[in-house]
């Protein structure tokens, strides 16, 4: 079971469970709404943006275990942090979960490098970026978003 | 969990030789023997079908209905002689009756732009249920929006079956056509079509019914149904995929316009005046997917050969197994608990989403399918975002039933 131990590490299983920064912001000013047409998966991701940094993150909605724990580890990590550095932490993200990670980029990551497993299952891609492609369209002002 | 696992089904169904028919059942995933359980997705190929195919590119590859030569002459006869066994294995009165298109979807979306545009208007109603797949609502919808004419849905109850008391409540003079599946791909209920026939046919509506899921468990006969027309898709009776049949009773098909333009389908072209073909080929324009009504002709022998009967036997037996020892498994819910069922066992495990489920069963070898099953009205029936569905056919065994059960176990350990 070694190897679906490198899919499902503790951290991603204790942030399914009880997901960090789980609730509606009642003062978020963007707001967007991510959607996996393929799994139903979906999330609202709300953002209060004070000037060009995140004030404030939240998050609700219903996915899987991948989904539910990287949303909420998102949530932590880009707090405090501006825009730009928020769609860089995103860009490593993507890299380390499709197999492409750097040095560099696993080292800004930090905690999120417990995902690194996901790069070996293809179809659970889409379950781990799903938060952050939410997050990006938030950021961007769009309302919805979808992993397709 | 292994009591009463053997080979041999009390059936008498020799299920070890019909796995050794599917080459791709011999190989391991993950360094684990292969459970296929997602046979409502699609089914595996047995040789004959796969064999069928090269025998064809390699010894008979040419046009059909065109050419004077020796090719085209054979290839045509094969095709044609595939029509007949369609015919056969639907007892349908008239091999014109057979249309071959790429799957369930193409012969609903046919019915409904060529019967649904010449027979729905304004006001009028097309009447689904609540389990359908989203390939027979989507259709009626689009038809339903051009024509100004109104969807209705009859529900289910808890058990997933259809409420046919409140099936017949909006059964009316402005119904001009009833869709309805023969049995669930996301619930496995087997809809009484025979009384829905009846009583749609008594408020003059025709019936199309979706079979895809139903073929390769059941008998189908369209005559003693009574329906007026009736799809399947060969890639779940043990075909390939891109080939479909769409049953139509004659006088219905006569009266339709044609559906698609092009070669075959023509009688005589000029610019100012086109005369359609006869049936079935009025509705078969272009090329058809030749390779694919020989492969499809190759597995309704094999089915026959086998007997749909015994296959349906042998299958109920492992399903009801599945049944009792997937639901004995704490935390799970089964969804879809029907009197009548056929080839699907739908769960949902806790908490744990679906595709965990899904992915963990992977690495023990076992291939389900997770998510909403293309039919995410039933989902929202029940409450859940999505199933874990196993779902059988004729290889599979109680022995594979076990290995389901042992995965699930895991799943829980890891999400302990």
């Amino acid at each position: 079971m070694s190897d679906l131990r490198d899919l499902y590490q503790e951290v991603i299983l204790e942030h399914s469970k009880a997901p960090r920064n789980y609730r509606e912001l009642p003062a978020a000013n963007h707001k967007a709404e991510g959607f996996n047409p393929l799994c139903g998966d979906r999330f609202t991701v709300y953002v209060t943006m004070d000037g060009d940094a995140i004030k404030d993150i939240s998050f609700q909605g219903s996915g899987c275990a991948i989904s539910k724990a990287s949303a909420s580890m998102m949530t932590q990590i880009v707090k405090g942090k501006s825009t730009a550095e928020a769609e860089k932490l995103f860009d490593s993200f993507h890299k380390l979960v499709t197999g492409h990670a750097s040095a560099n980029g696993e080292a800004e990551l930090g905690k999120l490098a417990v995902f690194s497993g996901v790069s070996e299952y293809p179809a659970r891609v889409k379950c781990a970026t799903l938060a952050w492609h939410t997050l990006h369209a938030a950021l961007e002002g769009k309302q919805e978003t979808t992993t397709e | 969990m292994s009591i009463g696992a053997k080979s041999v089904s009390g059936t008498g169904f020799d299920v070890e030789r019909a796995r050794a028919d599917f080459p791709i059942l011999q190989q391991k995933v993950h360094g684990k023997p292969l459970v296929y359980l997602d046979n409502a997705a699609t089914t595996q190929k047995p040789r004959a079908v796969i064999d069928a195919i090269s025998r064809y590119y390699e010894g008979t590859n040419s046009n059909v209905h065109r050419g004077v030569h020796y090719l085209s002459e054979l290839a045509t006869a094969e095709y044609e002689s595939v029509r007949e066994a369609a015919r056969r294995f639907l007892n349908a009165a008239d091999h014109k009756e057979i249309i071959f298109v790429r799957g369930t979807t193409e012969a609903i979306n046919l019915v409904a732009q060529s019967y649904g545009r010449a027979h729905v208007g304004a006001g009028d109603e097309i009447l689904i249920t609540e389990m359908e797949h989203h390939s027979n609502i989507v259709p009626w919808q689009i038809l339903c929006r051009e024509r100004g004419a109104a969807l209705r849905v009859a529900p289910i109850n808890d058990a997933g079956e259809l409420d046919l008391e409140k099936f017949s409540t909006l059964l009316g003079p402005k119904t001009k056509l009833v869709a309805v599946t023969h049995v669930s791909n996301a619930l496995g209920t087997i809809n009484p079509i025979r009384k829905i026939v009846e009583m749609a046919h008594g408020a003059g509506a025709p019936v199309l019914v979706d079979g895809a899921q139903a073929a390769p468990h059941l008998k189908v006969d369209v005559q003693g149904l009574g329906c007026d027309f009736y799809a399947l898709s060969g890639h779940k009776i043990y075909g390939p995929t891109g080939i479909g049949v769409l049953y139509g009773k004659t006088a219905l098909l006569e009266k339709m316009p044609p559906y698609q333009g092009g070669g075959d389908m023509i009688m005589s072209v000029t610019f100012e005046k086109t005369v359609y073909n006869r049936l079935p080929y009025k509705f078969e324009a272009g090329t058809p997917d030749i390779a694919g009504v020989i492969g499809l002709g190759a597995a309704l022998n094999y089915l026959t050969y086998l007997g749909i009967e015994q296959i349906g036997a042998h299958e109920h037996e492992v399903v009801r197994y599945a049944t009792s020892a997937v639901s004995a498994i704490p935390g799970v819910r089964l969804i879809g608990t029907a009197k009548e069922k056929a080839g699907v066992v739908s769960f949902t495990l806790g908490d744990v989403h679906p595709h965990d489920i899904g992915t963990i069963l992977d690495r023990e070898g076992v291939a389900i399918r997770t998510g909403h099953h293309c039919s995410q009205p039933v989902m929202q029936h029940f409450g859940v975002e999505a199933t874990a569905r196993a779902s059988f056919a004729l290889y599979n065994t109680k022995e594979e039933v076990d290995a389901l059960v042992r995965a699930i176990e895991k799943v829980r350990k890891v999400f302990a």
